[in-house]
């Protein structure tokens, strides 16, 4: 029968293997030859994008390489949907969305109105063209078989 | 109650009972604004709601486990707490930055990180608050007597949680790197170290309302928490699938989180088991529905509800769904937001003298709040799975599909209904119960 050393020892050993293991992958993770996160293309333009993104808690309402509060919709492919559904104006309509002085309002839920300036609405647009590019390990590519028709009309 | 001292666990129950009223508040503010009724935009816009309640949720448990703390560590330590009066200092500090943390999301003044919202400068202000905390806490630990199993554990989940706190604070230009460092700190709180502090205060429990020996209790806590670890830590790759990081995420995260749910099912049949070998029936029934209850719902909660979603193959569907949000209630309320009530639930008549055990306001208190999240739980769950199918699997849009479910918000704002109705009867209950007073040292049991 299990004795309360080797309790112990179960405990603190397993939890010191799997730190190491988990500083290791994290470690691994980022080093350049696997690293997947668009870092390369980084410019000044999408770290101000991300600053206003943060400064305004948009994350408190989209959702963001899937993470954030399942209120507005999911941001991370934004400019190429937008650039579907509006002839190629999609950055012009993000752009529109974020200048204007009153709520945006499309099919009933209210966008708090930022009234941002040009410059910083073209900051958020670099951040959200930055993250389209991002290899997300097929999320943003998965289509179930349900939809096949759809997406190939 | 054996030491005068224990008395400061009473107020910061009180402020974690305060803080979670509001809580509920602000998840109404939010019920209400998915259902198309946000007629509080201008002042109360759904981010600040959403800010609000998760932050709240943050800090009435962290309130909370401090009270179990500053309850349970003189008493497993055998003496007073080492200095009072900054234990209230340290109440009213932490107080103070949650308040002023609230105050400033209704105006815009954020980080905007999920879980983390708390701008930096008040962060600061957390990290000497708990130093203050962790301070007296771990002084009044290796001063004493003693230095059990079970207070060792709980403050180690302590300490743990408070060093976590620090990655969040790193700055980084990559949303990905940023977001990666982020679950550091939130998942390694609540499927990890969090695990400890509701591990050791469930050992103090059932040690005390079912009499078995000290020693076989703690011999399983060792293999409890063992288990938290070696499946939560690498588990924290469940949260890297899809967020930009390499491959390697996907295999990692998927077996080790799939793992998760056997230290929930090891808790569940610990604490069960414990109470049926126990020959002491301790006359506090409510604290032991709450201890127990604490053990079974977290198991389905967060074990078994997060398995549902966990694997790569389900989680590229329900990744940024509704579906988090189901786990996430059962899974907060039954690992942390019922331990919590169960460690108040016992230290209540102790402190205050007032053996109120057993009342039916006190049962119906654990039945509504336990319905209710089940209720809330089960619309979260209904609205995720369509979301996922119309969304992500038929491709429709966002907002369409956001109408379609909407009618899903009516059942979880009356399942809270339930759930407020539940939390008012045992705060009427706390209150009932009055102050805490010396003269109860001499009516311990």
């Amino acid at each position: 029968m299990l004795s309360k050393k080797q309790a112990r020892a179960f405990f603190l050993g397993g939890t010191l293997v799997t730190f190491l293991i988990f500083i290791g992958l994290t470690i691994f993770s980022f080093s350049k030859e696997n690293d997947q996160t668009n870092r390369e293309n980084l410019t000044a333009e999408v770290v101000r994008g991300k600053e206003i993104w943060e400064s305004n808690n948009c994350m408190g309402c989209h959702t963001i390489l899937g993470e954030g509060a399942y209120y507005a919709p999911e941001l991370t492919k934004v400019v190429d949907r937008l650039n579907i559904r509006y002839d190629g104006n999609g950055e012009e309509v993000i752009k529109s969305i974020l200048m204007s002085p009153s709520p945006w309002q499309l099919n009933g839920r209210k966008m708090v109105a930022y009234g941002m300036t040009e410059q910083e609405a073209s900051d958020v647009v670099a951040f959200f063209n930055w993250i389209g590019k991002i290899d997300l390990n097929g999320f943003e590519r998965v289509v179930s078989p349900l939809a096949k028709e759809k997406i190939n009309k | 109650m054996k030491y005068k001292s224990q008395k400061v666990a009473y107020w910061f129950f009180a402020l974690s009972m305060l803080l979670l009223v509001l809580q509920i508040t602000y998840g109404f503010i939010m019920g209400f604004a998915r259902m198309g009724m946000d007629g509080l935009h201008e002042f109360i816009p759904f981010n600040t709601a959403r800010a609000v309640h998760t932050n709240l949720l943050v800090v009435w448990l962290l309130s909370g486990f401090m009270g179990a703390a500053y309850y349970i560590i003189p008493e497993e330590a055998q003496r007073e707490l080492v200095n009072v009066k900054l234990a209230y200092v340290q109440l009213i500090s932490l107080a103070l930055v949650g308040v002023t943390a609230i105050i400033g999301f209704h105006f815009n003044i954020w980080e905007g990180r999920k879980f983390l919202e708390i701008p930096r400068p008040l962060d600061y202000l957390v990290v000497v608050n708990v130093l203050l905390f962790l301070g007296l806490i771990l002084t009044t630990l290796f001063k004493g007597k003693q230095q059990t199993t079970t207070a060792l554990v709980l403050s180690m989940g302590l300490l743990f949680a408070a060093l976590l706190y620090l990655p969040g604070m790193l700055p980084f230009d990559s949303q990905v790197t940023d977001s990666f460092f982020r679950w550091w700190v939130v998942h390694l709180w609540v499927e990890g170290v969090w695990e400890l502090i509701m591990g050791g205060i469930l050992s103090f429990l059932l040690i005390k309302l079912t009499g078995v020996d000290r020693e076989v209790i703690e011999k399983w806590l060792y293999v409890i928490v063992g288990l938290t670890f070696l499946s939560g830590v690498l588990g924290t790759g469940h949260h890297y699938y899809y967020i930009g990081v390499n491959k390697i995420w996907l295999v990692v995260g998927g077996i080790f989180s799939a793992l998760e749910p056997l230290a929930f099912l090891a808790m569940a049949l610990f604490a069960v088991n414990m109470y049926r070998k126990g020959e002491k029936k301790h006359p506090n029934k409510l604290a032991l529905y709450w201890t127990l209850g604490a053990a079974i719902v977290s198991f389905v909660g967060a074990g078994l509800l997060g398995f549902a979603h966990t694997l790569p193959q389900t989680n590229i569907y329900t990744h940024g769904t509704l579906v988090t949000a189901m786990h996430g209630h059962l899974a907060f309320w039954g690992a942390y937001g019922m331990i919590v009530f169960a460690i108040i639930s016992y230290s209540l008549p102790n402190m205050t003298g007032r053996k109120l055990y057993d009342s039916s306001r006190g049962r119906m208190a654990y039945w509504l709040t336990n319905i209710g999240m089940i209720g809330m739980t089960v619309a979260f769950g209904v609205a995720g799975v369509a979301q996922v199918y119309l969304e992500r699997k038929f491709k429709m849009d966002f907002m369409l599909v956001q109408k379609e479910i909407a009618v899903h918000f009516l059942v979880l704002v009356l399942c809270a209904t339930m759930f407020a109705t539940g939390i008012t009867l045992f705060i009427i209950d706390f209150y009932k119960h009055g102050r805490p007073s010396d003269e109860a040292l001499e009516i311990e049991e």
